[in-house]
């Protein structure tokens, strides 16, 4: 494990020795209320950094801001040394951040390997002047290639036919996130991939997020499940309130009295590791 | 033209890939239609029309009346003008036989001549058979030097500016709050609107009817619009919703509805435009300088009244509250132990209500006709848009701003035009705060 | 009653050239709503937009061919105009705002304000002799077996609408079988989920609307050639609503769809014309129940209890595949 050499102190805001993601003083709020506060955050690259916090503490809005999928009332946030304000959502995900959401999106009446084709993102025929013209064949065969290795990986081989929407949730979940992969992203941000998914299945994925690591990847996720965050994260960021209120390895959260009185309080029974 | 050009800048900063290769090819484009639709030149057809001889009786002297503005129109929307020449005569062609609406424009009246009936200034019904120079009557006879003021034209025009502000704003009120609670956009409120109206002609008028006075014939009428809104939310749109049929699906079946509804009306009410026999040919009374019809200013401070009570309704009574809450957060509403399909029933009951209100003040200030709802629609739509889909409150402010800006607008572009006016407030204010006056930005997502 | 001879006119005015066109319509709104799940409302103004395109341009003393050309420019920038103001913004916007501006258009075009260019209520006339030059057949007479004849100025149109609707046929389905209508697809599934995909959507609906504009602008063309008319009153909402029918009705999101639901659609409107037509010759008590007239309007309430029944009962329409539909709640 990353975490028996930590890369930084357990300290809110701490500077990481390679961030790949830096947020400055993000705030998002929905009229009154705040919804993110972030004064400053950096995820260090090829880690597994989960988001954790009780109901409403902001995360998903913060994947929102910071995945262009909503606009930040303040503050700044980079992606590899490039500023992230104001661009859109797609641009964000083709400069090498992609996201999943909480609710799995998939594209229903497409099939499992037209899912994964859509993610590809060096096919000619997708501008309407190279479906007109033609000449697309040879990077779509190479993108086919890609994607039946993701989808075996995924175990989703089978299925390759499928429509998306006749797969049960979990496999939802998997295909979902092979589709975030078959972009090529540098930066990987998951929205609860196991929630709703059984058992066998969340120990197949986590495997998997693991595996996104080992690959170069840097995950970003969040997650409710305390032994599964214990269990995979290098490094452990805790919002309350739309706020950063801790951070730091696993091991170190567990024994945080901020965070316990801020979220495990709230969880008691089903949180506590 | 111009609208295409004033987009394209803020368009480019929106898309920084492919647009602007489309931007400079669109503008050449646009510039090529520009330049030839400047040359055209119409084609007249020969057949139908509608003419007339002015002349006046001065001193038991008939002259004839020269430079008279005579104006032809149908459904509303107008087909053509004339003016009278040195013998009187006018003719204005029109497109086939039909029922046409032909006005005389009095401010063009010479001074000390004037209808001598002053009701008769516009003609509701002229009929124009196959082939037919259909000749009407306008009887002129001497009368007091009338010249209008810019003020007195201003405050009329805002006058009728509020009347038709309240009549969009009773009839918008419905479908915001269904947004609110549903996410639908309806595309049959016209429908609910033209019902009210016909219902109430029924009720009053219709020699098939009971004859009851307008006031009394609207009771049943608005009943049946908040029953049929609750028959349309039982029947249907509740059973959709259940088996999870999407938005946009609904839309679709939303104007299939319409459709249908709007040609019942036709079949049963017929294509003619009709008046409630109360409240026809009122005088205007003279308030601050101003002419006002006693009817506007009923229909004014009805709505005023009725739109209050919306309020109150929403911010002061448990079930107002719960409505409010559903359409804030569905999800959130229904678990903290509010029924929500209560709630949405109670809404469409609501919004049948208020449409048939407003469809009845629209006939009394207009005619009942059965599309009347569907051009009303578009003037409804504006107001929502510019106050904010979904919420009740922008609704009333929208309503009566596109009412005032529409009837403004008269002052400066063709009164044929108004609608095009309240199309260019909708799309300019969807270009600058979508989400409306009083919306949140969270709601257009 | 002379089955036969309904059941001919049905046919006849099934594989006539108003079909054709209003089977190229259906394919414009079916790449837009089918394929790309854009709620155009006004798909008529698209049709007007090539239609006064093309017979202004003849009227100001440009060739026909030129005016077809600009006549889909304009619905091309027609479909700009519409798009960029609401293609950001949840898909009612855009339903909004077509519907709007169809009737609005329809209502400018009408007025003495611009009689000076579209000539008003009367609108113009005879502006496709170049067309009917290169007619091969002699326009007097008349082709066919028996009673089922057509004249050779219709043949003349019908042959040349109908080779375009194959010529678009092919061309959408060259666009929907490459990324490009892979991607169009994702955005009328999912918007966001496209977007998290590197796409950018709004491009697509973009383009997607414009296509289909100018798609929409060539069946305006065709009709108002056949009829060496354009009137504003042949521009009426209604033409966008039985549009929907057609497409649903044959399969939305289906290549050959459109088409099957012109010929079903056409084929049902006209024999049902000329049931009522020739029961209204022979029992004269029919005519004083439903006149002529009524009998067009009760047609049009079936289309729209026809659209709702469609929507709810067999949303995949004659050529859609049903597991397809039930699979999301669309």
């Amino acid at each position: 494990m990353v975490a028996d050499q930590p890369f930084a102190e357990p300290v809110p805001g701490v500077a990481k020795s390679d961030p790949v993601l830096v947020v400055d003083g993000v705030t998002r709020t929905f009229g009154g209320l705040v919804a993110v506060d972030v004064g400053h955050l950096e995820i260090q690259r090829h880690t597994v950094t989960s988001l954790i916090g009780p109901n409403g503490a902001g995360k998903t809005t913060l994947f929102n801001v910071l995945s262009g999928f909503d606009n930040a009332n303040a503050g700044e946030w980079h992606l590899n040394g490039g500023s992230l304000v104001g661009i859109p959502a797609h641009s964000v995900a083709r400069r090498g951040m992609v996201r999943t959401f909480q609710l799995t999106r998939s594209l229903a009446r497409l099939t499992v390997m037209e899912n994964l084709l859509v993610a590809d993102q060096h096919n000619p025929g997708e501008r309407l002047r190279g479906a007109l013209l033609g000449g697309w064949g040879a990077a779509e065969a190479d993108a086919k290639e890609r994607a039946a290795a993701l989808l075996d990986r995924f175990g989703l081989s089978t299925m390759v036919d499928e429509y998306a929407g006749s797969l049960s949730g979990g496999q939802r979940k998997l295909l979902e996130v092979a589709r975030a992969l078959m972009v090529g992203p540098e930066v990987i941000m998951l929205d609860e991939p196991m929630a709703g998914v059984n058992p066998a299945l969340t120990q197949s994925l986590l495997t998997h997020i693991q595996t996104l690591r080992d690959d170069g990847m840097t995950v970003i996720f969040i997650e409710h499940d305390m032994d599964v965050v214990q269990e995979i994260s290098d490094w452990v960021v805790v919002l309350a309130q739309g706020a950063v209120i801790a951070e730091g390895p696993p091991s170190s959260i567990a024994r945080n009295r901020v965070v316990i009185d801020a979220y495990l309080g709230e969880h008691h029974g089903d949180a506590a590791p | 033209m111009l609208l295409v050009t004033s987009v394209w800048p803020s368009s480019a900063t929106y898309n920084r890939s492919t647009v602007p290769s489309f931007a400079r090819r669109l503008i050449i484009f646009g510039l090529l239609v520009a330049a030839l639709l400047s040359f055209a030149s119409p084609v007249m057809a020969e057949g139908e029309a509608i003419k007339g001889t002015l002349i006046v009786r001065l001193d038991d002297v008939r002259s004839p009346v020269e430079g008279v503005t005579m104006i032809v129109s149908q459904d509303g929307t107008e087909i053509g003008s004339g003016t009278s020449d040195a013998e009187g005569h006018w003719l204005i062609p029109v497109p086939g036989p039909g029922i046409y609406q032909v006005r005389l424009d009095i401010s063009t009246l010479p001074e000390g001549v004037t209808l001598t009936d002053p009701d008769k200034v516009e003609l509701p019904e002229v009929e124009v058979t196959e082939g037919q120079e259909k000749t009407v009557l306008f009887p002129l006879g001497e009368g007091a030097v009338s010249t209008v003021s810019t003020f007195e034209r201003v405050g009329t025009l805002f006058v009728a500016g509020l009347k038709l502000g309240a009549v969009i704003a009773l009839s918008a009120v419905g479908l915001s709050l269904i947004f609110a609670v549903t996410g639908l956009v309806n595309f049959a409120h016209g429908e609910m609107v033209t019902l009210g109206a016909v219902l109430a002609y029924f009720f009053s008028t219709s020699p098939a009817g009971p004859g009851w006075p307008l006031v009394v014939a609207a009771v049943p009428a608005i009943l049946l619009g908040a029953g049929f809104g609750w028959v349309q939310d039982r029947g249907l749109w509740r059973s959709l919703r259940k088996q999870g049929m999407g938005l946009i699906s609904m839309m679709v079946v939303s104007i299939g509805l319409a459709f249908a509804m709007r040609h019942v009306i036709l079949v049963v009410f017929s294509g003619q435009r009709r008046l409630f026999s109360d409240y026809t040919g009122q005088s205007p009374v003279t308030i601050l300088g101003i002419p006002m019809v006693p009817k506007h200013l009923v229909t004014i401070a009805v709505a005023v009244v009725v739109l209050g009570a919306i309020g109150l309704f929403l911010q002061r009574t448990k079930a107002g509250t719960a409505v409010r809450a559903v359409s804030d957060d569905p999800d959130l509403a229904e678990s903290s132990g509010i029924n929500v399909d209560r709630v949405i029933t109670v809404t469409w009951v609501m919004a049948g209500g208020l449409a048939a209100l407003g469809g009845i003040f629209f006939g009394v200030n207009e005619a009942v006709q059965w599309d009347m709802g569907f051009r009303l629609l578009l003037l409804i739509f504006a107001a929502v848009v510019l106050g904010g889909l979904g919420t009740a409150y922008g609704a009333m402010v929208g309503g009566f701003v596109v009412g005032v800006t529409v009837e403004m607008s008269t002052m400066f572009v063709p009164s044929e035009l108004k609608s095009a006016i309240g199309l260019l407030l909708l799309i300019v204010m969807l270009l600058v705060r979508p989400q409306g006056l009083l919306g949140s930005r969270e709601r257009i997502g | 009653m002379d089955l036969v001879a309904i059941l001919r006119d049905g046919f006849l005015a099934m594989i006539g050239p108003v079909t054709a066109a209003y089977a190229i319509a259906a394919i414009s709104l079916n790449l837009q709503f089918g394929y790309t799940g854009l709620l155009n409302f006004g798909q008529v103004a698209f049709l007007a937009a090539g239609a006064y395109g093309t017979s202004i341009t003849v009227e100001a003393g440009g060739s026909l061919w030129l005016g077809i050309a600009i006549g889909i420019m304009l619905a091309v920038l027609l479909g700009a105009m519409l798009g960029l103001p609401t293609l950001r913004l949840r898909a009612d916007y855009l339903a909004i705002t077509t519907i709007a501006v169809a009737e609005v258009i329809r209502l400018v075009v009408r007025s003495s304000w611009a009689e000076p260019v579209t000539n008003g209520v009367f609108g113009i006339q005879g502006f496709a002799n170049a067309f009917f030059d290169l007619n091969p057949f002699p326009p007097g007479e008349t082709y066919g077996i028996g009673s089922w004849l057509v004249t050779g100025r219709r043949l003349w149109v019908m042959i040349v609408s109908w080779v375009v609707v194959l010529l678009l046929l092919l061309l959408v389905r060259r666009l929907i079988n490459s990324p490009w209508g892979r991607v169009v697809k994702a955005v009328r599934e999912d918007e966001d989920a496209t977007r998290a995909l590197g796409k950018n959507v709004f491009n697509y609906k973009l383009q997607s609307l414009m296509i289909g504009g100018a798609i929409g602008a060539i069946a305006g063309i065709l009709l108002a050639i056949e009829q060496q008319n354009v009137t504003p009153d042949a521009y009426l909402p209604n033409i966008t609503f039985i549009l929907y029918v057609i497409v649903i009705l044959g399969g939305a999101g289906t290549i050959v769809g459109p088409l099957v639901g012109a010929l079903v659609f056409q084929f049902l409107f006209f024999t049902f014309d000329a049931f009522m037509a020739s029961s209204q010759a022979e029992i004269g008590w029919l005519n004083t129940l439903i006149s002529p007239a009524e009998a067009g309007q009760i047609k049009l309430i079936l289309v729209g209890a026809g659209l709702m029944a469609l929507m709810v009962f067999r949303p995949q329409g004659i050529l859609g595949d049903p597991d397809e539909v039930t699979l999301d709640g669309r």
